[in-house]
């Protein structure tokens, strides 16, 4: 019993400790109660919210794979998007009638199960096919030249408008379908359905958000095992000191491209999602505005920490599609209710409306400045940056134990 | 995929020499001789005409691209927002225009007072953005100066974004126009229909190079600059106020910038808030060719850009331009990142 009562304050040590394990924890209670709680809080619009929160996951998702390349190995991808167009327009392709309009003459409608793992395969193989010639350049060339291939790819979608539609777009995409064995025994009005037919609609977007959350628990253990393992270790190498890394048997080169390559898998496997969710993929979807995005993201969250890149992806995505949203009717009811004149209240809204980018850019800026290591750090990377490897000092090594 | 690596690693040893500038002056001949060169005699009054459009954007762009490969040759940062300096150095011309009363589309009646008021608004738009320049980099670049490289990119990156936003919020997602003061006289050139404007655009910018040249070379800050260029530590042992120099390049850069988006807005008659991002790219691309860190490297790129621009715009098809420029990027810096006349840089 004493035992017990004691070892409750060492628990939340622990946590303090590491904060990390909180997050998850406060994560997991968060998506597994989300659902529930939203039907119950805001009945009208509770579609719309779990709409909103599947469709979040996909910059979770992209967060936790830019982490990889950006807060594990220290590659700056700039182009990130690109990967994330190519999941999209592969699940497009081939599981939607467009390739009925293309020279090719007929449609292709491969399931949803196996395309995702197709999608991760071709946008993987496309971030070793960029990366394989450029990964030797300095970390500021390469992020040039991701930037250079993340302008080049969407805009080879619009232009080969015989394949990919073009700036028309592909629509009619289909929707995931569970496999039979799936839906028989919960379906029909059965007394212990858990999910009465459960299926993928925008009009029930349950079903994508229940896929959602185990895609990203599965890329969640996924990325921390990679994190814990040889290879995760070569990654914090290279990052900190390349020259030391090679001379310590680290493969540099290979180590560099498998990061690349998994960062864009991850990004394939959110545009599959996106694909498929909704319905319609565009080359106007995968500007350098998501890339920087997605960047700004990890930034925030905390480069290198994966619960602190999942946290980050919410907080923006929230900041973006909430507060933002919402910014101009809050102006004008708070300015119109303190007697402005219209005139005023219509600028202020405006205002409102366009405050966007200076968000974004100032929230990049500010957290690079103020606050490196980001919301949620990783301890290794504070210790890093507060005891500054780069300074020119030599770190204290009495306290590093 | 190793032995495509270790190719590509001999190829860019092999391209690294004079063997490298010879294989550029190679393609640039055979892609003319090839790709032009029968078109000239098709239709001589075109060529004539897209080459004075390839040398007007050119110039354009050569404009944007010193203050890329300037800032970069001094303390390695790509200047990610240097793009939208050169937007917001338009737009702050164009307001302070309109001070005046010179809005677009009203018949101005300035006469022989023309002359002082542009070059008055000009210098003093140069100022301007210079000095915002000049913030920008103290504020958010120069407390990162000692951190691994990446964190000034990203941080630059967040401005560029907070500087769209900025535009954003000022004008909206609408063009801006702006009015149309330089002397619009269209004569003819061999058959070409040549604007006066393009060629005040050519000379002005010619002028500047000029000017920035003989500075760089005989100045005593110009002197700085290089020496901090070359070594900084060692600069700062000879006396020299690093961060001053700095300061100074990220002026210059901008205020060359800002004549470059005001030109740039009479021309193509307005400016947008992304409108930097893409001429910024095509003038970094242009650095990059000729040779990041080098400013006649800088001006050539921004000749070669332009030329493509306008050639693949005339003779191509406009929807291809950008991937060819983006193309042309990521080939020199993965086979040559020195460019065409750069500095040796070491591969860190």
């Amino acid at each position: 019993m004493i035992a017990r009562i004691r070892s409750l304050p060492a628990w939340f040590r622990i946590s303090a400790r590491d904060p990390n394990r909180l997050v998850y924890m406060i994560l997991a209670a968060t998506a597994l109660l989300y659902p529930t709680v939203v039907q119950f809080v805001n009945p009208e619009q509770s579609i719309t919210l779990i709409n909103i929160a599947a469709d979040a996951g996909v910059y979770v998702l992209m967060a936790i794979g830019l982490n990889v390349v950006v807060g594990f190995a220290g590659l700056l991808d700039l182009g990130y998007a690109a990967f994330f167009a190519i999941g999209a327009y592969t699940y497009a392709m081939l599981a939607s009638g467009q390739l009925a309009l293309t020279p090719a003459h007929h449609a292709v409608h491969l399931p949803f199960w196996l395309l995702i793992f197709v999608a991760v395969l071709v946008a993987a193989s496309a971030g070793a096919l960029l990366g394989a010639p450029t990964l030797r350049l300095r970390g500021d060339y390469l992020a040039i030249v991701t930037l250079g291939f993340g302008e080049i790819v969407p805009r080879l979608f619009r232009n080969m408008s015989d394949w990919t539609g073009g700036v028309n777009a592909i629509s009619a995409i289909d929707a995931p379908l569970l496999p039979f064995w799936v839906d028989g025994p919960w379906d029909g009005g059965v007394p212990f359905a858990f999910v009465r037919d459960l299926k993928f609609s925008a009009f029930q977007p349950i079903g994508y958000y229940i896929l959602m959350a185990l895609l990203i628990l599965i890329c969640i253990i996924l990325v921390t095992n990679l994190q814990r393992s040889r290879l995760g270790r070569a990654w914090m190498a290279v990052r900190e000191d390349e020259l030391a890394a090679s001379a310590m048997g680290v493969n540099t080169r290979n180590v560099k491209l498998l990061a690349f390559s998994i960062g864009a898998a991850f990004s394939g496997f959110a545009g599959c999602y996106f694909g498929a969710k909704l319905s319609s993929v565009s080359p106007e979807n995968f500007s350098f505005l998501v890339s920087v995005t997605v960047l700004l993201m990890v930034t925030l969250g905390g480069m290198g920490n994966v619960p602190g890149v999942i946290v980050g992806a919410i907080v923006i995505y929230f900041v973006q599609y909430k507060i933002l949203g919402d910014l101009p009717h809050w102006t004008t009811a708070i300015a119109g209710g303190i007697g402005l004149p219209d005139k005023t209240v219509s600028a202020l809204s405006d205002l409102a409306t366009n405050l966007n980018f200076v968000v974004f850019g100032l929230i990049l800026v500010v957290t690079m400045l103020l606050r490196p290591q980001g919301l949620v750090p990783s301890r290794q990377r504070q210790e890093e940056l507060t005891k500054g490897t780069h300074g020119g000092e030599l770190v204290d090594m009495r306290g590093a134990s | 995929m190793a032995t495509v690596v270790g190719a590509l690693r001999q190829t860019r040893v092999a391209l690294s020499g004079q063997l490298g500038a010879w294989v550029f002056y190679g393609i640039g001949i055979a892609a003319f001789v090839l790709l032009i060169l029968p078109r000239i005699f098709q239709n001589p009054v075109l060529f004539l005409q897209t080459l004075v459009f390839g040398l007007t954007d050119g110039a354009l762009y050569a404009l944007i691209a010193l203050g890329y490969t300037m800032v970069y040759g001094i303390i390695e940062l790509i200047n990610f927002a240097h793009g939208d300096v050169f937007t917001i150095g338009g737009m702050i011309g164009i307001l302070l225009f309109s001070l005046l009363g010179l809005v677009p589309n009203k018949a101005a009646s300035v006469g022989l007072l023309l002359v002082p008021i542009l070059i008055g608004i000009t210098a003093l738009t140069m100022l301007i953005t210079g000095v915002i320049n000049v913030v920008i980099e103290r504020v958010a670049y120069k407390p990162l100066r000692h951190q691994p490289r990446l964190a000034p990119l990203i941080t630059a990156v967040g401005m560029s974004f907070l500087l769209e936003g900025i535009m954003f919020v000022w004008h909206g997602p609408n063009f801006v126009q702006a009015p149309d003061l330089l002397p619009s006289a269209r004569f003819s050139l061999l058959g070409a229909n040549i604007d006066t404007r393009e060629l005040i655009i050519i000379v002005v910018a010619v002028g500047l190079m000029l000017i920035l040249n003989s500075f760089v070379e005989f100045s005593k800050l110009g002197k700085a600059m290089r020496a901090t260029a070359q070594d900084r530590d060692a600069a700062t042992l000879m006396g020299i106020d690093i961060d001053r120099t700095i300061s100074v390049t990220f002026f210059i850069g901008a205020a060359l910038a800002a004549v470059g988006g005001l030109l740039w807005a009479f021309y193509y008659g307005s400016l947008r808030y992304d409108t930097g991002f893409g001429a910024g790219l095509a003038a970094f691309t242009a650095a990059v060719f000729g040779g990041i860190g080098n400013i006649q490297g800088a001006v050539l790129g921004a000749l070669v850009i332009g030329l493509v621009r306008a050639f693949n715009d005339g003779y191509g098809s406009a929807t291809w331009t950008d991937v060819i420029i983006f193309g042309i990027l990521i080939l020199v810096l993965t086979l040559r990142p020195t460019g065409l006349l750069g500095m040796r840089v070491p591969e860190k």
